[in-house]
């Protein structure tokens, strides 16, 4: 989970805010007391993130359900 | 779970017990195993079988006296499977050399047998394996015993010798023509060889024991007295068994091994200091505790040989194969889709909770199995030692919650519905208007509510007419889906409110729409006097009938929380009979029903296992299903049954055929248990409301309503994330579609919606959501 699909296959999405399109940086995703760094793509001047539908129903689930059987 | 617990658990389920004919067999052949083999063709597999348990495959397979055959099954649908002739197309036809024995190493103690009968060449055999040094004393020239007496026909000479044979390989040192006695003429007595060996066996045969002076305690009979269970004499190294034991008129070649057998394992444990009796409990025939049900078996005669002489060609002995029940238990796997789907049964199930209880680190891999169980109880209704997985599941969330180990998913969602129930959304408790005291109390429940509202206004009308004297209302949930989600704390707190407003409505009857909620007063609130509603209706009179529904033939489900409730089941028929409907029982009803799916919460933490269970709750008939709880009538109306609801039948459901009318989805029920509230306290009360304006109107086109359901979303939760993201601006676009992306997490789960601005409000194109949090 540590990429997203490389940016060509990434539609564009922008930041409606701030007008500029998302790119690729470092966040924190975290369940039930685990951490873990991750590389999303976001709005570089507000923080505001993207995650794709098939990103939290996929790799995310697993590890939703991974943390919850630990 | 206490490790106790656990084995009086395990010891319910009877699925590994061996079948009757193994238990029946004193030396306990494995026949289901070798028959399963016969099935294959496989007859080395089905000789290697017989192997293992049978010194002497070859002769058993000639001369048993068959004890297996009494405990046969199939003995009672058609006659006792020919045991004895299949093991004999085993040894015939298996073309591969028999597997190498494997033999201990070598011990330092010298054991005497006398007498090479069936009995002593098995002490013989068996404690050479186990390494011991065994010098055999025998009165004729050769090996066998009364073997030889036997008609060739019966046993031809060549069976004899073959199997005779394994002592080739095996270091025996016999002597032949040796008499055991003390008189003069004789050549061995036993007290010499008491001198010279560590331990003796004796296989007499028929001989007349007394009249060889051995000074060994004789019986009643003259012969020699042993120890059952273990053989042992009044002399403490000497054993004695096979023919000398059963007496002149019970001769039985299979017991003459097995007593060699447990000879072998007595003298073995007398040289090694160990007890002689301890755990020695299924040593030699018993009785199984298998349960097999023959309920459904055509009854078939054991096929014929065509030559008795020849016995069994491979052809025939594969029908006789085939006529075998291989017995098994398995009655709960085959009526619940939950037990059938892990592909084991309770005995292993109630193992892997036990094992995902006592984990401390690693992963829990039963988690979902011990939530997806209905908790229906069908299964203790089923199985013969009342095992009920049901109970053994709850008791596992409880603990699971307890211990902060309830996966968050598994019971989320419905916890939440539960919680709207109880919120000012739809909670109401009212006495009826104009009185201050109530004689009676209606529940509806909150599925009736969220299923069918208009027909809750109309039976609270109903009963506030018949019943005169005030009939106050109750809304919201019992508490079911904290107490199926293991949450006790949620539960008692949801108990404890219903108990305290009960009380302060000064303890009136509460009539019970919901058969669930019936059940979960009844065992958590005994203090609360109860009817349900249809047993009420039933002694009552019914409400004019409004519906246009033709008198027809309907299939009745019990609701399974009503499994016990005689009464309740026999109301609902007595109902239906009134209204002129013809009733068919389902094969799983009344004590034996089925859940819908729903119960258990298994619908959230299973789809699979829930899908499964109302696909075959509904293909059970294909007339027209009768329900009396709203959730089971939902569920078989969403897979395309027929359904009605009892109150289906008396006030229809306009415009169309209430049998076929769509099950509302998560968010339509709450919106239904909401709009009735609103109706009830503004049309019954007479009270103004506060209509709250919608700022976001949303336009959510069918298949984004299914994905909604599908997904568990709710559009109070859809409708958050875009009230969130337009009045903060906080929101992305995709650049190719021009939809706007943007996310909010209310309390656990964060929700995802793409949607556009239209004239008339948002148009809903996607929605997802995850429970992994964003923290920064």
């Amino acid at each position: 989970m540590n990429r997203q699909e490389s940016p060509e296959e990434q539609k564009k999405i922008i930041c409606v805010k701030c007008n500029i399109p998302l790119t690729l940086g470092k966040t924190t995703l975290s369940y039930l007391g685990s951490s873990f760094p991750v590389e999303l793509f976001q709005c570089s001047q507000c923080g505001l993130i993207y995650v794709p539908e098939d990103l939290a129903l996929g790799k995310m689930l697993q590890v939703e359900k991974a943390l919850e059987d630990k | 779970m206490e490790q106790k617990e656990l084995r009086e658990l395990e010891a319910k389920c009877t699925q590994e017990h061996p079948p009757g004919c193994t238990a029946a067999c004193p030396v306990h052949v494995d026949i289901r195993a070798m028959v399963a083999a016969l099935r294959q063709g496989d007859y080395a597999a089905g000789f290697a079988v017989l192997q293992k348990n049978l010194p002497f495959p070859g002769i058993i397979s000639r001369i048993c006296d068959q004890p297996c055959q009494q405990a046969c099954k199939r003995g009672e649908v058609g006659g006792a499977i020919s045991i004895k002739a299949l093991e004999r197309v085993c040894v015939e036809n298996n073309t591969k050399p028999a597997a190498k024995l494997t033999l201990l190493p070598a011990k330092n103690k010298k054991i005497a047998v006398v007498g090479a009968g069936l009995s002593g060449l098995t002490t013989a055999f068996d404690l050479l394996k186990k390494g011991y040094q065994v010098v055999l004393f025998e009165v004729k020239d050769r090996l066998g015993g009364s073997l030889w007496e036997i008609p060739e026909d019966r046993l031809p000479r060549e069976v004899l010798k073959k199997d005779l044979a394994v002592f080739e390989d095996l270091a025996l040192e016999v002597h032949y023509n040796t008499m055991l006695g003390q008189e003069s003429s004789v050549n061995l007595s036993l007290e010499s060889l008491c001198e010279d060996f560590a331990a003796i066996y004796l296989d007499l045969g028929c001989v007349e024991a007394a009249l060889l002076n051995l000074g060994l305690k004789l019986n009643r009979e003259g012969r020699i007295e042993t120890a059952p269970g273990t053989l042992v004499t009044s002399n403490p190294k000497v054993f004695a068994g096979g023919s000398q034991y059963l007496g002149v008129g019970n001769i039985s070649p299979i017991t003459s091994i097995s007593h060699g057998r447990m000879a072998a394992i007595s003298i073995d444990r007398f040289l090694q200091n160990a007890s002689l009796t301890a755990n020695r409990d299924h040593e030699g025939p018993f009785t199984t505790k298998l349960y097999t049900s023959i309920q459904d078996i055509t009854p078939l005669p054991p096929v014929p040989m065509t030559n008795p002489q020849l016995g069994y060609t491979p052809e025939e002995a594969s029908e006789e194969a085939n006529r075998c029940l291989l017995c098994q238990c398995l009655e709960c796997v085959k009526a619940c889709e939950y037990l059938a789907h892990y592909r084991a049964y309770p005995k292993r199930y109630v193992r892997e909770v036990y094992n995902n209880l006592s984990i401390v680190m690693g992963i829990h891999h039963a988690n979902t199995m011990i939530n997806s169980c209905s908790l229906c109880g069908l299964c203790q209704e089923i199985c013969p030692g009342s095992l009920d997985m049901g109970e053994v599941c709850h008791a596992a969330r409880k603990m699971m919650v307890g211990k902060g180990k309830m996966p968050p998913s598994a019971h989320d969602f419905a916890l939440r519905d539960m919680q709207f129930s109880n919120s000012q959304d739809f909670a109401l408790v009212r006495h009826q208007p104009g009185f201050s005291s109530s004689r009676a109390l209606f529940f509806p429940g909150c599925q009736l509510s969220g299923s069918a509202p208009g027909q809750v206004e109309k039976v609270y009308t109903y009963l506030q007419e018949k019943l005169a004297d005030g009939v106050g209302l109750m809304l919201g949930c019992c508490g079911a889906p904290a107490d199926w989600a293991g949450q006790e704390e949620m539960f008692q707190e949801v108990l404890g409110n219903i108990e305290v407003q009960w009380q302060q409505l000064g303890k009136p009857e509460i009539i019970v729409g919901c058969p669930t909620c019936y059940q979960v007063f009844k065992d958590n609130l005994p203090d609360i006097p109860l009817e349900f509603l249809w047993s009420l209706l039933d002694r009552l009179g019914l409400p004019t009938v409004e519906a246009t529904i033709n008198p027809s033939t309907l299939a009745v489900h019990d609701t399974c929380t009503a499994r016990h409730e005689k009464e309740i089941q026999d109301s609902v028929r007595s109902v239906l009979r009134k209204l002129g409907h013809q009733i068919e029982e389902l094969a799983y009803s009344r004590e034996l029903t089925e859940c819908c799916g729903f119960g258990g919460l298994m619908q959230f933490a299973n789809r699979e296992i829930a899908s499964k269970a109302v696909h075959k709750r509904i293909n059970e008939s294909q007339i027209d299903y009768l329900a009396y709880c709203a959730m089971c009538r939902d569920n078989f109306a969403r897979q395309g049954k027929r359904t009605y609801h009892l109150l289906d039948l008396i006030y229809g459901f306009p415009p169309g055929d209430p049998a076929e009318r769509p099950a509302p989805g998560y968010s339509e029920r709450q919106e239904n248990r909401a709009r009735l509230k609103k109706k009830l306290v503004q049309e019954v009360w007479g009270e103004k409301m506060v209509e709250e304006e919608e700022d976001f109107p949303l336009i959510i086109a069918d298949q984004v309503q299914e994905m909604l359901e599908d997904r568990l979303i709710l559009v109070a939760d859809v409708q958050k994330v875009v009230a969130y993201a337009e009045r903060t601006g906080n929101k992305l676009q995709d650049a190719e579609t021009g939809y706007f992306i943007a996310y909010y997490k209310p309390v656990s789960v964060t929700y995802w919606v793409e949607y556009s601005p239209q004239k008339n409000g948002f148009a809903i194109h996607k929605v997802y959501s995850h429970r992994l949090e964003i923290t920064d």
